[in-house]
């Protein structure tokens, strides 16, 4: 485990793979609680087109990234908001429109060709650049902060829109807050799984620990425990077994979750014992 | 509310409300299912756009009313969203959010109410339990508790009683007594008055959209003694209904 940490390469990967672990589920939380799970992937999709559209304007494939998922999130929430029954469609259009962007635009990129996007799909962490890691850090600190100052108001909102509003919380603002947040979480994972399994990081560790909890916080806290052991432990094999380290890290969340369905299962049955017994005294 | 008008899907709802509830008042809105009801207090609120009239709170438009903590809003259930699990104290302890400000953490004040809440509904043993696991009387008084923690001048309750078992029933009513008893507003919706029925001191009645009585509450004879009970709304043209035109069926 110690020698992994002499390869300057691999102390970048790390971080950037803890600084992921932590922030995707942490936003995650809220998407999950919402019934907005598949966000993430929307807007990974629409990122695609981001990353693109920097090849061939020759500026940073993350910062145009970005700008478009931003975007991108800001109209599948607007869509949201507005249409009821066409919504589901409306989002449908929205990820076809990405992937079909992305690829139209790279092959108009010098030099570029579906071969340079499969970095961004499926991730390359082991080629995080020092200032990667910077933005990685940067925007990972922003998610977290906007978790920790809104989350209160964001709990509410996502556990009932008219409550929140009745409550008089600026409900459009904190829509926006959280898709636009969505938006950077995907960006900064992006290189560590990839788009097209960034929103499992969002949402497979939430899954995992919602067998396990009680509340809300602690949901949370041990989602964002498991987004840390599963990119970390997922990384960390693929040093030593040949394997891409997003698939990888995907796995390992997943093999986690059904762990941790076994073991609730067990949880709430002794729980619900301990439950009637109380009842009865 | 003055005039007010509502169209959901093209279709109008509410059609010319003139209704002002005035503090201490303890005010039950009743009518058949379909009648508007719902729609109304959340109108009166602001939760529900309006196609016509205008609705103040406590003197102000909606969109500029800033005093909100002074409103409790009770929905008609607990949205369980996405399956995160999330205590009793949690969701009992967010009723408390108009009263709190960005960056400020939870202070003393916040956690005195939410256990003084969480009592009064008999849920301070559960209060680390999952709502999940509650039934749907339990959870309707978890609602309660969070508008409760919030300490509000106003409760605005969406049927309270339905869907609730005997017990709740009884202790909502004492509740309600008690904050009335305090001098608090309350308007509430309710399909059947039942246990409430005592401290309510004025009943408006909607039919098709239209207030059609406004004032003290219509004996109840059966559970079918509100008017229109099995009224089956027509979707062609209708006759416009005089709101003078109620009178008790028997």
């Amino acid at each position: 485990m110690i020698e992994l940490l002499r390869f300057d390469f691999m102390q970048r990967a790390l971080i950037a793979a803890l600084l992921v672990g932590l922030a995707a589920p942490a936003i995650g939380t809220f998407m999950v609680q919402r019934r907005l799970a598949l966000l993430g992937d929307g807007i990974g999709h629409v990122a695609l087109t981001g990353v693109a559209l920097g090849f061939l304007t020759g500026t940073a494939p993350v910062l145009t990234a970005v700008v478009v998922s931003i975007l991108g999130a800001v109209a599948i929430e607007l869509v949201r908001a507005r249409g009821r029954t066409s919504g589901d469609v409306a989002l449908a259009l929205l990820f076809y429109g990405g992937i079909a962007g992305g690829v139209l635009l790279i092959s108009l990129a010098p030099g570029g060709s579906n071969a340079t996007l499969m970095s961004y799909l499926f991730g390359s962490i082991s080629s995080v650049a020092v200032e990667d890691v910077w933005v990685i850090g940067l925007l990972a600190v922003a998610v977290l902060g906007v978790v920790t100052v809104f989350g209160r108001e964001l709990y509410v909102l996502c556990q009932d829109e008219e409550v929140a509003k009745a409550s008089g919380l600026p409900v459009r603002f904190l829509s926006l807050l959280i898709a636009v947040t969505a938006a950077l979480t995907v960006v900064i994972a992006m290189r560590v799984v990839g788009l097209l399994l960034v929103s499992a990081l969002m949402v497979v560790p939430v899954a995992t620990s919602q067998q396990l909890t009680r509340g809300f916080v602690s949901t949370m806290l041990l989602s964002m425990l498991f987004g840390m052991i599963s990119t970390v432990g997922g990384l960390t094999s693929s040093f030593y077994v040949e394997v891409p380290p997003g698939a990888i890290i995907v796995i390992v969340a997943l093999t986690g979750f059904v762990l941790a369905l076994g073991l609730g299962r067990f949880v709430r049955r002794s729980r619900s014992q301990e439950f009637s017994h109380e009842q009865q005294a | 509310m003055n005039g007010g008008q509502v169209d959901l899907d093209h279709r109008p709802v509410l059609r010319g409300i003139d209704l002002s509830i005035e503090p201490g008042e303890a005010v039950a809105v009743l009518g058949a299912n379909g009648s508007g009801k719902s729609t109304l207090i959340r109108a009166l609120l602001g939760l529900v756009p309006l196609s016509g009239g205008e609705t103040f709170l406590y003197g102000r438009a909606p969109a500029r009313f800033r005093e909100w903590w002074r409103i409790g809003y009770v929905p008609q259930r607990l949205s369980v969203g996405g399956g995160v699990p999330t205590t009793i104290r949690e969701v009992v302890a967010s009723g408390r959010i108009a009263r709190q400000r960005r960056l400020r953490p939870t202070r003393a004040a916040d956690r005195e109410a939410t256990g003084r809440a969480l009592a009064a509904v008999g849920m301070a043993h559960r209060a680390s339990d999952p709502v999940q696991a509650l039934s749907g009387g339990q959870q309707q008084r978890v609602l309660i508790a969070r508008a409760l923690a919030g300490e509000p001048d106003t409760f605005v309750m969406d049927e309270p009683t339905a869907g609730v078992d005997a017990e709740s029933q009884t202790l909502l009513a004492e509740t309600l007594s008690t904050l009335v008893d305090q001098g608090k507003t309350v308007l509430l919706v309710a399909h059947e008055l039942g246990p409430l029925e005592p401290l309510i001191t004025r009943a408006v009645v909607l039919r098709d959209g239209y207030v059609c009585h406004d004032g003290r509450p219509p004996r109840a004879v059966g559970t079918h003694a509100l008017p229109g009970h099995d009224h089956v709304h027509p979707h062609g043209e209708e006759e416009p209904v005089s709101p003078l035109d109620w009178r008790p069926t028997s």
